[in-house]
């Protein structure tokens, strides 16, 4: 891990914000709400965290990183075209035919992406079985694996969690991203979890609760759970669904189609947060 | 491609599983790439010792097939030729969409063996019985899908499957089976293997698993009446040997297929879809007629479902008279 340099990540979060925006709204609309809620996760992962090489996306000592809730893709084709996996327009064909850049995330097609991604409860075990196979292989390298709360309703994120404590599998990272909110509302009111924190730990993971938005506590609580050895660690990030989108951010909602008005709007608002961040840092 | 046919109707010994675990042991000794998982059924198929003796490599997922197949999809994405195991229903219904996306969609090779296929899993009964196991997984793009007869047969195919690519399944049966094929036998996936044939033949009988040593009686008990049939094992259900199978038609006018498993989705199924676009053929399906399984010993679930040589024969006199 790089040290915190939480004024470089937070440039990089509002970055990330904002080409994903652009990433969507090369399509003009998609899943606003729970891409644009990772990117502070996202900054902090690739801009201090991770071991990677956008030259050699499929080096085999990098870490690794599954997003299961694979419709957040935007904001990783954001990211990784920030961290010249590809240049960064290319990432603006979303969801065009025989593009690289699928609404889910898929590693056949785009560069950085590790594993595919797509039907919710799935990246979590196919996590699992790379961070077995990086140990098999005796590398120091993690898996870092990212969970919707929604997505939490699916009983395989549970028997992955549960593998993952009985194998010792303290090469992994899981991060569930608490936005509180799935396609049809409230997750209190579609399936309510209760206390997601408390249930992780009783699977036996490490378990931190942050504010998704801090850089500085999502950084702190990274380094905890790298280095707490024996049990795979979990972080889950309280988030709003939408954030720093602003026809999403009070909605929440799973998908948007926003007018090219809002879009130019938003991207105005995104722009603007991004100079505002760079000022307040210097 | 060389096979002895023994084809004497006699049971093996040997039990079947012993032909995936041995090859198994074999394969981790020598390819440090090779991973095993089972979901809690490694007693029935006799590779515990393989957990015990490779125990990063070969491991339990425990009672939670989607889980099991989410981490073999993982495993093969850091390079490691990947085998897991459940009986046929589970490694099929409970396991699907997992092997459907997080591999094969994913581009991710992933070896599926699943134990007791069809009747053969007779006292576990109706809930335990794969027969429709096979059309799942040829429902895959790209997929492989085995049906082998015999210990032998079951012995070369796991020891090809560690060098395919892409997702496989075979349906395999436990225990001891009647004989066909000689030790050493040696076989291709995806190339049908001829084992009667004369230029009298007036029907092509194409079979696998269980159904090969029924259909190799057929054959006796036809000749007897002096009709002459071609016997085909097509272990390989998917990709089919369409060149075998058009080449069988065109030379006999007649088909008749015989399978341990529904009819509707599985080998006549992709026969006849074959024949339906290369040579449209006169064809009659032996297997289970779209019924559910049920419990009892072997011996009465074929003869319940029409799973022997006396169906296949009847199946023959059939499509002779719709020529």
């Amino acid at each position: 891990m790089k040290a915190l340099n939480e004024r470089d990540l937070k440039i990089l979060a509002a970055e990330i914000r904002l080409e994903t925006l652009k990433v969507i709204h090369s399509l003009g609309f998609g899943h606003v709400g729970g891409s644009m809620d990772l990117a502070d996760l996202m900054a902090v992962l690739y801009g201090a965290v991770m071991r990677y090489d956008p030259k050699n996306p499929r080096w085999e000592d990098r870490d690794w990183l599954v997003l299961s809730k694979g419709h957040s893709g935007p904001v990783a084709y954001a990211t990784f075209g920030l961290m010249g996996f590809y240049p960064m327009e290319e990432a603006y064909t979303l969801n065009k035919p025989h593009t690289r850049f699928p609404s889910h995330t898929d590693r056949q097609l785009t560069p950085g992406v590790d594993l595919t991604t797509g039907s919710l409860g799935q990246g979590v075990s196919s996590a699992m079985g790379a961070a077995v196979g990086n140990k098999i292989d005796g590398r120091d390298n993690h898996v870092f694996v990212v969970v919707g709360d929604g997505e939490a309703d699916e009983g395989q994120v549970w028997e992955a969690l549960h593998f993952a404590s009985a194998k010792k599998l303290d090469n992994v990272v899981v991060f569930i991203d608490n936005n509180g909110y799935q396609l049809d509302g409230p997750t209190s009111a579609i399936l309510d979890h209760g206390d997601l924190a408390g249930k992780a730990a009783a699977f036996g993971l490490y378990t931190q609760q942050v504010d998704g938005h801090d850089v500085a506590a999502i950084y702190h609580a990274i380094e905890n759970a790298c280095a707490h050895k024996g049990a795979p660690s979990c972080i889950v990030l309280n988030t709003c669904k939408g954030k720093g989108a602003t026809f999403a951010e009070s909605s929440h909602a799973h998908s948007s189609q926003p007018t090219e008005e809002q879009w130019q709007e938003a991207l105005a608002a995104s722009e603007k947060a991004l100079e505002a961040v760079k000022k307040e840092a210097m | 491609m060389s096979i002895e046919l023994i084809g004497r109707h006699e049971k093996d010994s040997r039990a079947c599983r012993d032909a995936v675990a041995g090859n198994l042991e074999k394969l981790m000794d020598s390819d440090p790439t090779v991973c095993y998982i089972d979901c809690d059924l490694a007693g029935c198929i006799n590779t515990k010792k393989l957990i015990a003796k490779y125990p990063d490599r070969a491991f339990e997922a425990g009672i939670a097939e989607a889980n099991a197949a989410g981490i073999a999809a993982g495993l093969a994405a850091t390079g490691k030729k990947v085998f897991m195991h459940s009986f046929g229903t589970f490694a099929s219904r409970r396991c699907y969409d997992q092997i459907y996306m997080s591999a094969a969609y994913a581009g991710l090779s992933v070896r599926v063996l699943g134990s007791d296929a069809g009747v053969t899993a007779a006292y576990n009964g109706g809930t335990h019985m794969p027969l429709e196991d096979a059309a799942m997984y040829m429902s895959i793009p790209g997929a492989t899908v085995l049906d082998p007869a015999d210990f032998d047969q079951l012995a070369a195919l796991t020891n090809a499957l560690a060098e395919r690519e892409g997702v496989s399944y075979t349906r395999f049966i436990r225990k001891g089976v009647i004989r066909v094929y000689g030790e050493g036998s040696e076989f291709e996936i995806g190339k049908g293997v001829v084992l009667h044939e004369s230029d009298k033949d007036v029907c092509a009988v194409i079979a696998s698993g269980l159904m090969l040593d029924e259909a190799l009686k057929a054959w006796e008990a036809l000749a007897a009446e002096g009709i002459a049939v071609r016997v085909i094992d097509m272990f390989t259900w998917k990709p089919l040997d369409e060149d075998l199978v058009e080449k069988a038609a065109r030379e006999t006018g007649a088909i008749v297929t015989a399978e341990n498993h529904n009819v509707t989705c599985g080998l006549g199924s992709a026969v006849a879809n074959c024949l339906a676009r290369k040579c449209p053929t006169p064809q009659e399906f032996v297997g289970v007629q779209d019924r559910f399984g049920q419990v009892g010993p072997q011996d009465f679930l074929m003869d319940e479902y029409g799973l022997r040589a006396a169906n296949i024969v009847a199946a023959v006199k059939k499509v002779l008279g719709r020529k």
